[in-house]
């Protein structure tokens, strides 16, 4: 336990030490629960990083809408905006994506495909756009805004793809499919994986070096961090900053929809994303807002439902049990975090009645 | 049952605001008291669970409490992280979701097998309440429910009475409204968000168990299908009042009852539409500067 | 001396919040059936004390007795069942509730139910007892200041309240509505009940108080009946005898530059419609120290601001140059950012004008040298804000608001809760400012502090702004608005 303690001192360590113990209370369930661990942990391993196809198919391409949308929660985090609505965004951006790519299926896809992209990207701008307008304008919570927004995105796919947007025989509750040359290229013969990772590798290190190194970025932590100081000290128009950094979460969110239907499912059908707006809460959580970390955050998250999907298969240990452990991470990395602030309230000084 | 169409969506909406209800009477106890609790979804699939547990050991009553136990547990939890800890509420709830959602479906699998679709559950019948449910076109909607819809009936305006009538509900709104105040007043914030929040998971449970007791009679992974977030919205649309929750709740229930109307009467209309029309007039609420007033003042702040 | 002829004493009383003492062995008898004024200047310790007895804190030392028993308070509810009620500054009322609501609040029981009618006529019995009249079914939001007032006395009494605190009670009400006040607590103490006045109002405390206790840096400086105390001798303990024993005399070499500041029949009215600043005119000239004082609500918070290009006024000419440095009183929350490096915190400076990208280097390098300049005591420019000491916290924000020589400086308060040293350095490090030909406008809580610095005196009262002379005496004057 020393160990653990010493390791949570530090930004990653705390992270580390969370995840350790969340796989700890994890491994207990499923022997608790009768299956065979090393059977589990084999099938665990085979089915995220065992061969080149299952990490390549399985869990790099399971990470890649993870690691985009957990930079959009990142960003928003950032700026002290609790965006929750990113799930919504993905699916306007998908859903908008799709509608473009249908309607230049003739174009070349070094047209199509980027028009694709930035339609997906403004669209998700636009639905977190109604929030940021409703908190700045009307002071409207933010959470319980996109909560709503994430409902009404959903039921607009499901009007969309028994509507105007159908495939053509009017059978299946979804689009047609995408022509070939609006489709992200694979990167590997062989494999699915496809050009959007590359995307979100190279976006997660555009953002890192947003956050770390420009006069943008660093309004956007100073506002998250301390908006009184930032107003009162560095002059910051905090309103502002939150907005911009509202609608950039939105277009990032609404970009991992773009790339999830013209990298992998080529058409919007409902079930679209199974909750990647919810995971990627806990990926950027993860990853402490740390763009660099996401990518690692959203490789591990990636790598443990391609895994947990191969446990149910091989050792019949239910998938459910992977929302487990995002769960437990994100528990303990809030109570980690908590620890460490409520250790230094006591070694520290604080300020007179204030702290009262 | 008979009435035609009309009637029968008018059945179907109370009997699809039931859960709604219980658990958005909860979570209007919970943000009362300066709470969000995002969870909710975690304490109602918990809720279902428990029923399929406990009805199966020892019937449809027991089934309730079980249902009632587990959202208390997933509550409590929760409680542990936020008041006593005080993490984030948002992300905290967050995980709640998704543990509770998780949690289940791996014991679902690991307790009755990977088939487990054929189990079933003892079920709680409609009990026509004689006289009344024979009243034309609202009777059978109203008076021909399971009692779990009945005590409906008298919870809200319970909870109505307690919220403004006892002193105890007063202590609840003035933690919500004014932590600093209350404490002033010698009531401790923690001791009443511990107990809302208690009381939220345990309605939040049993709108769980509704699902399963009352409707389903089975479980499913997910059955839950987004109703803790659905609440959540109930209690903004119903401005944070016992019989403005009990109305917003049947608007949802109405909502989604509607698509059946919709196709018996051959109406042609986007089924979604009145799906998602309580969602957009819960958003142009929230606009309105009334709505805002109505909202507890210190809702989801961290108290130092 | 019996002890039960004491309503309430605290004995020996410290209180620290982290590294600030707010009360420091702090003794205080008050007598029952009399009515008690606690006098001392802002920060002095006087709500502290007086949360401690009404177990809204705990004490780290020293006891409390109410009624002869020594009490160990859990929570104010505790205090309240022992009869004492507490009427703070800032009401703890509850704003969406009403008048009956709000006196009904801390009763006990899950189930015991509450009856508006019932609430309603011990809100109207009270009012018939004591002329403290009411509308119990009026929204709390509704009322004007004075009768939430009335309220906060209300709902103490409605408990029994047999000791009565009261946290500057003057403060928010009409001249007319102060005298009633005094007259009610008057009668009250008659009928054998006790009431602690908390106040820096010395000449009204005087003429009301059975018995004063000025409190002064958290100790207990001063304790007596008004009739034995002079006017002046009760001033000084206040507000510290250095004041008195020797005139200080303004800095005879300073020689006051060009106008940096000017402010031209500034007003200002808050979000409330409550006249913040009235017709303000002033000028803060290159190489002078312009002491502001004033007691708490009098517009010296705004004043402040408005000087440093921190908030608009609603009209009247302001001129500001280019840079101005500011010092807020609460360094946590407006000056830092408490989980940010160093280096971070210098560049907040810029963060609001800064475009492209931003130079760390470059911040790195100036982080290091305003710590090593200002002598701020830290493991390196990569530690935490809050991992520095109160005073090398303000070392430091003092030197990043005077790095790259400001025209102007703008400072509140800022030794609030520093050592002795840190103290010193700090207002040597303004005086180095001065000499540097900075125009500074510094205010504080503590007049010793302002009267030994500032080269002139403007004092704050019901928002209008005086010049007075850097003399105690005059200062004192002005803040109670007599001059």
């Amino acid at each position: 336990m020393t160990f653990l303690v010493r390791l949570a001192r530090s930004q990653a360590g705390a992270s580390v030490a969370a995840t350790l113990l969340a796989l700890a209370a994890v491994t207990l369930v499923v022997i608790a629960g009768g299956y065979d661990i090393g059977h589990a942990a084999t099938a665990l391993w085979n089915g995220s990083v065992g061969s080149p196809y299952s990490f390549f198919t399985g869990t790099l391409l399971r990470a890649t809408p993870l690691i985009i949308v957990g930079l959009a929660v990142a960003v928003a985090f950032q700026a002290g905006v609790l965006n929750i609505g990113a799930e919504g965004q993905l699916l306007a951006g998908a859903a908008t994506a799709v509608a473009a790519g249908l309607s230049m299926a003739a174009w070349p896809g070094w047209i199509s495909v980027p028009v694709e992209l930035v339609a997906g990207m403004a669209a998700g701008a636009a639905w977190a756009g109604i929030a940021a307008v409703l908190k700045r304008r009307f002071g409207v919570l933010e959470v319980i805004s996109t909560l709503m927004l994430n409902f009404i995105a959903l039921f607009g796919v499901s009007y969309l793809v028994r509507g105007p947007l159908q495939e053509p025989t009017h059978i299946y509750p979804q689009t047609a499919s995408l022509a070939a040359s609006a489709r992200l290229p694979v990167i590997i013969p062989g494999q699915r994986l496809h050009l959007g990772f590359v995307a979100a590798v190279v976006l997660a290190i555009v953002a890192w070096w947003f956050i770390r190194s420009t006069a943008g970025g660093f309004r956007i932590r100073v506002v998250g961090a301390g908006a009184a100081a930032a107003a009162s000290a560095g002059r910051v128009n905090v309103d502002r900053v939150v907005f911009g950094a509202f609608l950039a979460s939105g277009a990032l969110a609404g970009l991992g929809g773009a790339v999830q239907v013209t990298g992998v499912t080529y058409a919007l059908f409902e079930g679209i994303s199974p909750g990647y707006g919810y995971t990627a809460i806990a990926v950027a959580l993860l990853a402490r807002l740390n763009p660099l970390a996401v990518i690692v955050a959203g490789i591990f998250f990636g790598g443990l439902e391609a895994g947990g999907a191969g446990m149910q298969r091989d050792a019949g240990v239910p998938s459910g049990f992977v929302s487990v452990i995002e769960a437990l991470v994100v528990l303990g990395v809030l109570a980690v975090d908590r620890a460490r602030i409520l250790a230094g309230e006591r070694g520290q000084p604080t300020t007179g009645e204030q702290a009262a | 049952m008979n009435g035609g169409p009309f009637t029968a969506f008018l059945e179907a909406g109370v009997r699809t605001a039931t859960p709604l209800a219980y658990a958005a009477l909860g979570e209007l106890v919970v943000e009362r008291a300066g709470v969000i609790n995002i969870g909710l979804e975690g304490a109602i699939i918990g809720g279902a669970f428990g029923a399929l547990v406990f009805a199966g050991a020892g019937g449809v009553s027991l089934g309730f409490a079980g249902a009632a136990l587990a959202g208390i547990l997933v509550a409590a939890l929760f409680a542990l992280f936020v008041v006593t800890l005080r993490t984030d509420q948002i992300i905290t709830g967050t995980a709640m979701s998704m543990l509770g959602l998780g949690l289940t479906g791996t014991l679902y699998r690991t307790m009755y097998g990977s088939a487990g679709a054929s189990l079933h559950t003892p079920t709680i019948a409609p009990a026509p309440v004689p006289g009344l449910s024979a009243i034309p076109v609202i009777g059978p909607a109203l008076f021909d429910q399971p009692v779990v819809t009945y005590a409906l009936y008298a919870l809200v305006p319970a909870l109505a009475w307690w919220f403004y009538r006892s002193v105890a509900g007063l202590a609840l709104r003035a933690v919500g409204e004014h932590p600093e105040a209350a404490r002033a007043a010698g009531i401790s914030p923690d001791r009443v968000q511990w107990a809302a929040l208690l009381f939220g998971g345990a309605m939040g449970g049993i709108g769980g168990g509704t699902l399963v007791l009352a409707q389903v009679g089975t479980f499913a992974e997910g059955m839950s299908a987004g109703r803790g977030f659905i609440a959540i919205a109930i209690v903004v649309l119903g401005r944070w009042t016992p019989f403005g929750v009990a109305g917003a709740a049947l608007l949802f229930g109405a909502a989604s009852a509607l698509q059946t109307l919709a196709q018996t009467t051959g109406w042609a209309m986007p089924y979604q539409l009145p799906l998602a029309f309580p969602y957009v007039l819960t958003l142009v609420l929230l606009a309105s500067a009334r709505a805002r007033t109505a909202a507890p003042a210190a809702l989801g702040q961290r108290s130092a | 001396m019996t002890d039960a002829a004491f309503a309430l004493s605290l004995r020996g009383v410290t209180k620290q919040f982290g590294s600030t003492v707010a009360l420091d062995g702090a003794q205080f008898d008050v007598r029952a059936g009399t009515l008690h004024a606690l006098l001392g200047e802002n920060g002095a310790g006087k709500t502290t004390l007086m949360r401690l007895a009404f177990g809204m804190l705990r004490p780290d030392a020293g006891t409390i007795e109410a009624g002869g028993t020594a009490r160990h308070w859990r929570s104010s509810a505790d205090a309240i069942a022992a009869g004492i009620g507490m009427v703070h500054q800032h009401f703890l009322l509850v704003p969406a509730m009403t008048v009956a609501e709000n006196v009904s609040l801390g009763d006990r029981g899950l189930f015991r139910g509450f009856d508006p009618r019932v609430a309603a006529d011990r809100v109207r019995r009270i009012g018939a007892e004591t002329g403290l009249v009411l509308d119990p079914a009026a929204r709390v939001a509704d009322l004007p200041v004075g009768a939430q007032q009335r309220l906060e006395i209300i709902k103490a009494l409605a408990r029994d309240a047999k000791i009565l605190i009261l946290d500057e009670p003057t403060a928010v009400l009409s001249a007319a509505e102060s005298q009633e006040l005094y007259s009610w607590l008057r009668s009250f103490v008659t009928r054998g009940c006790t009431a602690v006045l908390i106040t820096h109002k010395v000449r009204e405390a005087l003429a009301i108080a059975d018995d004063v206790t000025v409190l002064r840096r958290g100790r207990a400086v001063l304790s007596g009946r008004p009739r034995e105390l002079a006017e002046s001798a009760v001033i000084a303990a206040m507000i510290g005898s250095a004041a008195t024993d020797e005139v200080q005399l303004p800095a005879a070499g300073s020689t006051a530059g060009v106008s940096v500041i000017s402010l031209q029949h500034v007003s200002m009215t808050d979000g409330r419609g409550v006249h913040r600043l009235r017709d303000v005119s002033m000028e803060v000239c290159a190489g002078e120290i312009v002491g502001i004082a004033g007691v708490e609500g009098s517009g010296q918070h705004e004043l402040l601001r408005v000087l440093a290009g921190r908030l608009a006024p609603d009209g009247g000419g302001v001129r500001l140059p280019a840079r101005i440095g500011f010092v807020p009183e609460d360094r946590l929350r407006d000056a830092l950012i408490p989980t940010m490096t160093l280096v971070e915190n210098l560049a907040l400076k810029e963060a609001g004008s800064a475009r492209g990208s931003v130079r760390w280097t470059s911040y790195e390098a100036r982080a290091l040298g305003t710590i090593r300049k200002h002598d701020v005591h830290t493991s390196g420019v990569c530690s935490l804000a809050s991992a520095l000491s109160g005073g090398n916290q303000q070392k430091f924000v003092l030197g990043r608001e005077l790095e790259g020589s400001p025209d102007a400086l703008v400072v509140e308060n800022p030794t609030r809760g520093l050592d002795i040293r840190a103290t010193s350095r700090v207002l040597a490090e303004l005086r180095s400012a001065r000499a540097s030909g900075v125009a500074v406008a510094m205010y504080s809580s503590d007049l010793d502090e302002v009267l030994s610095i500032a080269d002139r005196m403007i004092v704050c009262f019901d928002g209008r702004a005086t010049d007075t002379p850097v003399e105690a005496d005059a200062v004192a004057r002005a803040l109670l608005g007599l001059s």
